[in-house]
């Protein structure tokens, strides 16, 4: 019982990153896959900020007198790939717009399908 | 709980909103775990921005997903296989929140007592991103502006002509929404400076900033008229905005470099270090945010701009 209550946090990210991995490999509309990824994604920085996290701590911002903080660099990666995902993520829409004029479908099937016919 | 949602459900609308309130949800969440600047862009990014993007890209593709005719037994057999892979890995993971663990044994120390010192920004945070790990926010920065350039390579052959009327983004038909949403716009501008020039003492950076200035101006383009947005912003300005910032950035670099210190060292631009490294700080953040504002605003006008599927 106590193991689960140490590693309760890495459970649910590794619950959060399972769906958005299944997502992924088992749908076949395109911008489902895109946001399966996203969620993945998102587990990966929970994975990270709590591995910040200090009992007792405070955010990472000094204040006067004595206090204990949390870790501050997992916050600056976390932070700075937030940003980088978005934009990752508005190239994936803007491919799947383009792919979506070449086939006229965003299911991964039919494209194959169109794909053999050729 | 959302996140089971989002993998049952088959229409695709409702799946992007439930992905926005996850979004929101997850912001919560590192606000708990002291992360609050993450949480800000978090909030701003994944509530506001990507929620805009994806729907934009549905009402360009379709809303309906088909049904799926894969075997469900092989993905979901790789996904326990690697879940439970991943678990027995966590056994040796040090306990949540345990200030002993390797984590906190490394770097992060020396950040917390000596970073207020050398660079007079109490934000720790903030002092890690633009100042010692500034060459990572270097790169970051230049992968945001190359996906930016490459959303509008890709748009823009299906960008719709002048004449061509009926905008799907546009929300101006709402009287009601489109005076609220005026009172706002002012607000979250100033909120965005806010953001920008408090970063180095409260949450904030020009990461944030960017992004929330970016949605408010995304905000305008939706309630007043993709068209008006987009004569105040032409993409030559954009582009020259997008790159100033990443010069700006580098530009302090190269500054650094002529006045006899290490590439990005801000010590040497002002005779005292620490007023260096708050300059630094300073100009740097600066470059970020315009980049970031930039690429976000093209990003959007791209999606909006392209013509409907026939």
């Amino acid at each position: 019982m106590s193991t689960f209550i140490d590693l309760y946090n890495y459970w649910i990210f590794i619950f959060l990153m399972m769906i958005g991995f299944y997502i992924v490999i088992a749908q076949g509309n395109l911008v489902k896959k895109i946001i399966g990824l996203n969620i993945f994604q998102t587990a990966v920085f929970l994975l990270y900020i709590s591995m910040g996290k200090v009992k007792g701590g405070t955010a990472p911002i000094i204040v006067a007198g004595d206090a204990s903080y949390s870790n501050p660099l997992p916050h600056v990666l976390i932070l700075t790939a937030i940003v980088v995902g978005v934009a990752t993520t508005a190239l994936a829409m803007a491919l799947i717009i383009r792919i979506r004029k070449a086939y006229g479908t965003i299911e991964e099937q039919d494209i194959h399908e169109q794909d053999a016919s050729l | 709980m959302v996140a089971i949602a989002v993998a049952v459900m088959r229409d695709l609308f409702a799946i992007v909103m439930l992905f926005g309130i996850y979004s929101l949800l997850t912001a919560g969440i590192f606000v708990s775990l002291d992360a609050v600047d993450v949480a800000f862009t978090e909030a701003a990014v994944g509530a506001g921005i990507s929620t805009i993007l994806i729907l934009s890209t549905l009402a360009l593709t379709s809303r309906e997903e088909k049904k799926s005719t894969h075997s469900r037994f092989l993905p979901l057999l790789v996904v326990l296989v690697t879940g439970a892979t991943l678990v027995y890995g966590t056994l040796d993971m040090p306990a949540f929140s345990d200030p002993q663990a390797p984590v906190h044994q490394h770097v992060a120390p020396r950040y917390l007592d000596q970073a207020q010192q050398e660079t007079g920004v109490p934000n720790i945070v903030t002092a890690v991103l633009a100042s010692y790990r500034s060459y990572d926010t270097m790169g970051e920065v230049t992968v945001i502006f190359t996906a930016g350039i490459a959303v509008m390579l890709l748009l823009s052959a299906f960008r719709h002509r002048e004449d061509e009327a009926g905008n799907l983004n546009d929300l101006s038909h709402h009287p009601v929404l489109k005076y609220v949403a005026r009172l706002m716009i002012p607000f979250i501008l100033l909120f965005a400076l806010y953001v920008q020039f408090h970063g180095d003492y409260g949450p904030g950076g020009g990461f944030q900033a960017g992004v929330i200035f970016a949605a408010g101006f995304i905000l305008y383009g939706l309630v007043v008229g993709i068209d008006k947005t987009r004569s105040m912003f032409s993409d030559s300005v954009l582009r020259w905005l997008m790159a100033s910032g990443l010069l700006l950035y580098i530009g302090v670099g190269v500054v650094t470099l002529l006045l006899g210190g290490e590439f990005l060292n801000y010590n040497v631009l002002a005779a005292d270090q620490v007023k260096g490294q708050h300059w630094g700080i300073f100009l740097v953040e600066l470059g970020v945010g315009i980049t970031v504002t930039a690429t976000m605003i093209a990003m959007f006008l791209a999606f909006s701009e392209v013509r409907r599927p026939e």
